[in-house]
């Protein structure tokens, strides 16, 4: 049992346990923090796995943008405990099967792939920022561009959607 | 081969003409159109009538074209010319002219007018087509569209809902006489793969053949004449018939149609050669009918009823001596039938026009000082009808009593009592009509008079044929040759051998003594009918006053009651059963039932769409699992 | 300068937790009648998805993966935006986000 395995098994733990505290807690507020404390250990799994650039900007965005993003518009909607309605029984069991087999489905498929061989020698500097920038301006560059296009967009649809219409008074 | 096709085509296109313009055709254009049509097919036929009795003229048998082809067996359609179609095409054109042109006057005021025409042509169309096809089919198709033409003619004043019904009557009880006729041809067809006359002949010459098949062959086909001949037990279309018009009377159930089935089986002469026992039973059945009516018409009281009976009875005889074997006497009977019975049911319909549509005999008389030319007329073809010499219908008369002496003592004696009666109510119709008072009403009696030339002219023709047709067919005892049974001889050389020697082996002096012994019974038979109706002054019972035996028999023995309630009655019970049964709660249940089955499915699947979107999310994960797992695990 | 991770852990369990992260979030998907909520379950996957992905980058040594986990992460956070935005319109019109709500689209 090395260290590394340790870990792993110690972040998964919690991943897997903060990510089930999410989907069923009732309050939507704990729910938002619980998928936070998902994120923050999933990005232990980036550094493990020599994904450094990928962990902050992981953390940066998901837990830092997205979540407050979430966060500010429940409080908008003012939700909390006692306003969640709960489904019916037999939605929830058929849920509960459904997801279940769906893991066991694909745990099968990928099961069943073969093991390929770990390739010799392994390049530790892959996840660094200074690789990742030269290869996404170089093979990546349309893409790059595009997702600039499409964060834009974005922007605009988010603005426009909620935009009140003007209410017209009559004075008479 | 062209001139064949046009004696037949001319009248189609005559049909056609007052079908689809005669409306806008002044009615006398349309009668001449409808009347020259079969004028042209009469010439054409007399061309080879000519021809065929100068010896010039040879049997043409031709096929015109292919129609059915099949691995097994091909039916062309194809046309048949002998002296036995060439003779009945002279009777059929010839008399049908004379009615068409009777019939422009007679119809003159029907609103109709160019329909008639037009239905009467189509009726000759199909009555040559009859008679000069060269195989089954073709005359099948004849024989069919007879039967249509009969059921539109006898309906033609369709308003009336009891002539539609006469009509169906007639096209009904023709079309089980039709079966017996479509059976046997199946038959022969499968065992000899031909409808051909000419090929059936040689194929039946050639190799034996199994009697009980011809027995059933030619049982069949005599079924067939039956409906279209009226006979027992298919006769009781004919008298209802009479609800068409008195031209149609004429020409198809005196002089054509109802000669078919004459024809059909002098056709298959060849093959009743082989079936002694079905000529056995056509004799029976004809004999019975012939006085089976003649005892109806005994008692009838309408002129066109009475005149209906004789035809079936003349029709028994001339069946009886097909069954005798003596198919030229019946050929020669047919021949001069045409002739008195068509001038006598003109003759009726020029009386019935001269009293606006009374057709009651026991309200007429004394017409013979209004209308001279239809009494002599008249007169003249019910002594035909009667057997007296010199006229035509003693000699062909003679002809089939003495076949029937020859071969069957029995047949005889019934025939000879059928005679007697058939000059007895011939002339008691005669008397009743012409002699006398007038009995009917007065302003009947102040419109009387004589009808126009178009309606005398063909009774005076066809009354000179009737007088003098029997110079065709004089016995040997006269030593005149028999002109019709040379003429006929070819067609009836192989079936010789049953009949036929009748004539010859009878000695002379048999022949007279029958021939006095009928004439002395036709003019005691007519001589009682005079004093009775004449001197006696006897009138007929009024309606519902006819007592005991006579009731029954004016009541035409209720045959027709009896077939109402023995064949009708079950038919549409059968029909209501399956009505309510199957047709509503079977079939209807069914598609009803299905038609549900589809809305509840349709019911069930639409709860797909609930709008639900949690349901949607589910589904789609089902799917995508459903998906995985064949893809990827079940391969 | 980390050591190789998959000497010691085999890509098999990255595999299976990666299935067994985007299990939770489809129930968090189907368990939940709230659209936030389901909103983050569907977060939860994409993580997964993306966990994995990285994890098969450094198995092949190649950046490409990576690379697809950074468009990723920008495709989710715009659809987040978008999606908000409709939620707070919805909300604004219905007064609730609850899905079971939201059905008029039915036959």
């Amino acid at each position: 049992m090395t260290i590394t395995l340790a870990c792993f098994y110690f972040l998964s733990a919690v991943a897997i346990l903060l990510g089930l505290m999410t989907v069923l807690t009732k309050n939507p507020v704990h729910s938002v923090l619980y998928l936070i404390g998902c994120f923050f250990s999933i990005a232990g799994h980036y550094l493990l796995l020599n994904a450094q650039f990928l962990a902050v900007v992981h953390i940066i965005v998901y837990a830092g943008a997205i979540m407050v993003l979430f966060l500010s518009t429940l409080m908008l909607m003012n939700l909390n405990e006692e306003t969640e309605q709960h489904k019916p029984a037999i939605a929830k069991i058929s849920a509960v099967i459904a997801a279940g087999l769906l893991g066991l489905v694909l745990v099968a498929v990928l099961h069943r792939a073969e093991a390929m061989a770990i390739p010799g020698t392994q390049d530790v500097s892959i996840g660094s920022i200074k690789n990742l920038g030269r290869i996404l301006l170089d093979e990546y560059l349309f893409p790059f561009e595009f997702v600039s296009i499409l964060l834009l967009s974005a922007m605009i649809g988010a603005v426009l959607l909620t935009k009140r219409e003007p209410v017209n008074t009559t004075v008479s | 081969m062209t001139y064949l096709l046009l004696i037949i085509l001319t009248p189609f296109i005559g049909f056609l003409i007052n079908a689809l313009f005669g409306k806008k055709l002044p009615k006398t254009v349309s009668g001449i159109i409808g009347s020259g049509a079969i004028f042209v097919s009469f010439l054409l036929s007399s061309i080879y009538f000519l021809g065929f009795l100068k010896g010039t003229q040879a049997p043409i048998d031709v096929d015109v074209y292919k129609w059915i082809a099949l691995p097994d067996f091909t039916i062309t359609f194809g046309l048949l010319l002998d002296q036995l179609s060439v003779t009945w095409l002279m009777v059929v054109t010839g008399i049908g002219f004379l009615i068409h042109v009777y019939s422009m006057s007679y119809m003159h005021d029907d609103e109709k007018f160019n329909v008639f025409f037009a239905y009467l042509n189509l009726f000759i169309f199909f009555m040559l087509l009859l008679v000069l096809g060269n195989n089954y089919l073709v005359t099948f198709i004849g024989w069919e569209g007879v039967g249509l033409c009969s059921y539109l003619l006898i309906g033609f004043w369709f308003k009336n809902q009891s002539y539609n019904d006469a009509a169906k009557k007639a096209f009904v009880m023709n079309r089980i006489g039709d079966l017996g006729f479509l059976l046997g041809m199946f038959l022969l067809l499968y065992n000899f793969k031909s409808l051909h006359f000419g090929t059936l002949q040689t194929a039946i010459a050639a190799a034996p053949v199994q009697h009980g098949l011809m027995i059933a062959i030619t049982l069949l086909l005599f079924v067939g004449a039956m409906g279209k001949s009226a006979q027992l037990p298919l006769y009781t279309w004919l008298p209802d018939a009479m609800a068409g018009p008195t031209p149609v009377s004429a020409l198809i159930h005196a002089a054509t149609m109802v000669t078919a089935g004459i024809y059909m089986i002098a056709r298959s002469n060849f093959l009743y050669a082989l079936a002694p026992e079905t000529l056995q039973f056509v004799a029976i059945i004809g004999v019975a009918t012939a006085l089976f009516a003649a005892t109806i018409g005994l008692m009838q009281n309408d002129i066109k009823k009475v005149l209906a009976y004789s035809t079936v009875s003349q029709l028994g005889l001339m069946f009886m001596a097909l069954g005798l074997g003596a198919y030229n006497s019946a050929v020669f009977h047919v021949v001069t039938h045409a002739f008195f019975k068509a001038c006598l049911f003109l003759g009726s319909g020029s009386v019935i026009h001269a009293l606006h549509g009374e057709q009651d005999i026991r309200n007429m008389g004394g017409l013979r000082k209004y209308m001279p030319i239809t009494f002599w007329t008249f007169l003249i073809s019910s002594l035909a009808i009667s057997g007296i010499f010199p006229f035509s219908g003693f000699f062909s008369k003679d002809e089939i009593l003495a076949a029937a002496f020859e071969h069957n003592k029995v047949l005889w004696v019934i025939a000879s009592i059928a005679s007697l009666m058939t000059a007895f109510y011939m002339f008691r119709l005669v008397f009743l009509t012409f002699t006398g008072e007038f009995r009917g009403t007065a302003e009947q009696k102040h419109h009387l008079h004589e009808s126009p030339a178009l309606i005398t002219f063909p009774l005076v023709v066809l009354a000179l044929l009737a007088a003098v047709g029997g110079v065709m067919g004089m016995p040997e005892v006269f030593g005149v040759d028999h002109y019709l049974k040379n003429f006929l001889s070819p067609i009836f050389a192989g079936s010789t051998h049953i009949g036929e020697h009748g004539a010859h082996h009878l000695d002379h002096a048999t022949e007279w003594a029958l021939m006095g012994g009928a004439f002395l019974g036709a003019v005691l038979s007519i001589g009682y009918a005079y004093m009775k109706y004449v001197s006696g002054k006897a009138l007929p019972a009024k309606e519902g006053e006819e007592k005991g035996l006579g009731k029954v028999v004016y009541n035409k023995y209720y045959v027709d009651e009896i077939y109402n309630l023995l064949v009708v009655k079950p038919i549409m019970l059968f029909s209501q059963v399956f009505h309510d049964l199957i047709d509503r709660t079977l079939v209807d249940g069914l598609v009803n039932r299905s038609g549900k089955v589809s809305l509840m499915v349709g019911a069930q699947v639409r709860k797909l769409q609930s709008g639900y979107i949690g349901f949607y999310l589910l589904a789609m994960v089902v799917s995508i699992i459903a998906m995985f797992s064949y893809v990827f695990l079940m391969r | 300068m980390l050591l190789n991770i998959f000497n010691s852990v085999p890509i098999q369990h990255y595999i299976f937790l990666s299935a067994v992260l985007f299990s939770i979030g489809v129930l968090g998907v189907l368990f939940r009648r709230n659209a936030i909520i389901m909103f983050m379950s569907i977060e939860l996957m994409l993580n997964a998805v993306n966990l994995l992905l990285v994890a098969f980058s450094t198995y092949h040594n190649d950046a490409s993966g990576q690379v697809f986990v950074f468009f990723v992460m920008a495709v989710a956070a715009a659809e987040v935006a978008v999606g908000l935005a409709i939620l707070v319109t919805i909300f604004r019109n219905v007064h609730s986000v609850d899905i079971d709500e939201l059905k008029s689209l039915r036959h």
